[in-house]
């Protein structure tokens, strides 16, 4: 089929895998990249709970705006959208 | 480094990196704060340090020139840096700062703020389902990591993004399950004559459109995002024909990227007492300012998408514009570039903008049981509730029901709370301004922001005698 805008997924290069943990599962993830992206393509969508009616959330602005994806690390509230994955960092939920 | 600027200037897109750049060559120092790890904003964000190559986009090449410009330059650029509070400081501006985990303090004689544009997305049922994120969002993440939302993606919104967005799930492998937007023909027909000045753009729109005919993915005009199902994560969407309020066809998928349209972030700009008025053709509530960046404070400037959604074209000439203003106005010689080119561009912008005006049947598909206030889970029925007992500003919802004091900072309720005030109250809705903004103006660990102390070392007044 003719694509006028063609699949470059495979010319990207991307820099090695790293393993960190979610939830005290190991989620792989490129070294570099926002949490935010290693784990929805890790299938965790649902980041943690809202505090009023405990409904699942996720990722929602990606900019550092909306706080849906606060995630913990080391007894920090922060933003998966604006934390770097790195080799054995160990990531909560809130 | 002395912590004394001649400028500070409060974010680095196209508006924030031109300023600086501007102010910089006239031999100010200057100070860029930008909270993302690279200069470029939103439009032109950076790749983030796991992409070490990739095929090159214009939006890459932009930010890549803004980046290198501001590396070669004298500005001293501080990323990852957050500013949450900036207050006047006698006869110069005092600006917090977390940068690294730490708080910090800079002062500076002038302040820029080029805080850009957040998104708008219309709530609609199920719109916090994970899996949901916003079309603007959606970019985030396609031009840090170059990742996709989902597998399979319904793209829904208004004007040009939604095309873009589309386009590039296909370019990075993924599927596009349906393209839903409230705008129909007719109004793209309307912001035609806007856009032939820019041949480049509009071809560029044109291969977008085409590429997602041949792929035959689903072109719903004049059609929105009705409801969102699925329970941990987004398992199909519903559509629904907005003229006729026909149920149109339901998407199985599992990510939705849903926006329409910007917001200019206006509120540093208000909170350090510049007047606002509301223009929908340029977003929203927007600031007084003049086209050089003038504001009726003294010492304060703003330039870019947080005076008014004009893109990101009419944003870097702005910023140029602004820099050039502040380095006169600060005593240096600054060339006096024309307002010329930045009105064109604006002309464009603005017929972007108009795009996502939001139509009143987009409104009604908010129902009594869809969440307006994400971080409260307040539902419009909550809120209704509260109006119709007297609360009829969005300072008194927020009171009331806490609408607008959670971790977003009403950034995702505020607008769509005011214009349910002047439903329910019958004014328009430039009557109705967004509640007071105080700091923090993002959220901030309150052990970083006390920083470092001895607890022998506070002040403890001796206690009245009783």
């Amino acid at each position: 089929m003719i694509r006028l805008v063609p699949n470059q997924s495979d010319q990207i290069e991307r820099s090695g895998l790293v393993t960190f943990s979610f939830e005290g599962k190991p989620v792989q993830g490129h070294a570099g990249e926002m949490l935010v992206s290693a784990l929805l393509r890790a299938g965790y969508l649902n980041l943690r709970h809202a505090p009023m009616d405990k409904a699942p959330r996720g990722a929602f602005c990606c900019m550092g705006l909306c706080q849906e994806c606060a995630v913990r690390i080391q007894g920090q509230t922060v933003e998966a959208c604006r934390t770097e994955v790195a080799e054995n960092l160990i990531v909560e939920r809130i | 480094m002395s912590d004394h600027f001649d400028i500070a200037i409060v974010g680095a897109g196209p508006a924030g990196g031109n300023a600086a750049l501007t102010a910089a060559q006239s031999g100010l120092r200057v100070v860029l704060l930008d909270e993302q790890p690279a200069a470029g904003g939103q439009v032109w964000r950076g790749k983030s340090p796991s992409i070490l190559s990739a095929p090159m986009t214009p939006e890459t090449k932009a930010g890549n020139d803004l980046r290198h410009a501001i590396d070669q330059s004298q500005i001293n650029h501080m990323s990852g840096t957050r500013v949450w509070d900036i207050r006047r400081d006698g006869d110069k501006w005092s600006l917090q700062i977390l940068c690294d985990a730490q708080s910090l303090q800079i002062t500076a004689t002038s302040v820029i703020l080029a805080t850009g544009a957040r998104e708008y997305v219309q709530p609609v049922t199920g719109w916090t389902t994970p899996g949901v994120i916003g079309l603007a969002g959606a970019t985030a993440l396609f031009k840090q990591s170059l990742s996709l939302p989902g597998d399979k993606t319904v793209v829904s919104g208004t004007g040009p993004l939604v095309f873009f967005v589309a386009s590039e799930i296909r370019r990075l492998g993924g599927t596009v399950a349906a393209i839903v937007t409230p705008n129909t023909r007719a109004d793209w027909a309307r912001a035609l004559p806007s856009m032939l000045q820019h041949p480049k753009l509009l071809a560029r729109g044109g291969v977008w459109m085409a590429d997602l005919m041949l792929a035959g993915v689903p072109i719903l005009w004049g059609h929105a995002v009705s409801k969102v199902c699925g329970d941990d994560h987004v398992t199909s969407v519903q559509t629904q024909a907005l003229e006729s309020d026909k149920q149109g066809p339901i998407f199985e998928a599992d990510s939705l990227c849903l926006g329409h349209g910007l917001i200019p972030q206006i509120e540093a700009a208000q909170m350090l007492g510049v007047p606002i008025h509301h223009d929908p053709a340029l977003g929203g509530w927007v600031p007084d300012v003049s086209p050089d960046g003038v504001t009726p404070v003294k010492n304060l400037y703003l330039c870019g998408d947080g005076c008014g959604i004009r893109g990101a074209l009419a944003a870097g000439l702005q910023g140029t514009l602004t820099g050039a203003r502040v380095a006169r106005d600060l005593g240096k010689t600054a060339p006096a570039p024309s307002i010329r080119a930045w009105q064109r561009a604006a002309g464009f912008g603005k017929a972007m903008t108009g795009l996502s005006i939001v139509k009143p049947k987009l409104e009604a598909l908010t129902s009594d049981d869809t969440i307006l206030c994400r971080c409260e889970s307040l539902k419009r029925s909550d809120i209704r509730a509260e109006i119709t007992t007297g609360a009829k500003s969005t300072n008194a919802v927020k009171s009331g029901r806490r609408a607008g004091m959670g971790p977003c900072g009403g950034k995702y309720c505020q607008t769509v709370i005011a214009a349910l005030i002047a439903k329910e109250t019958g004014k328009p809705i430039g009557a109705i301004p967004p509640s007071t903004p105080r700091p923090p103006l993002r959220p901030v660990p309150l052990g970083q922001a006390a920083g470092d102390f001895h607890y022998d070392d506070l002040p403890i007044p001796k206690p009245a005698p009783l």
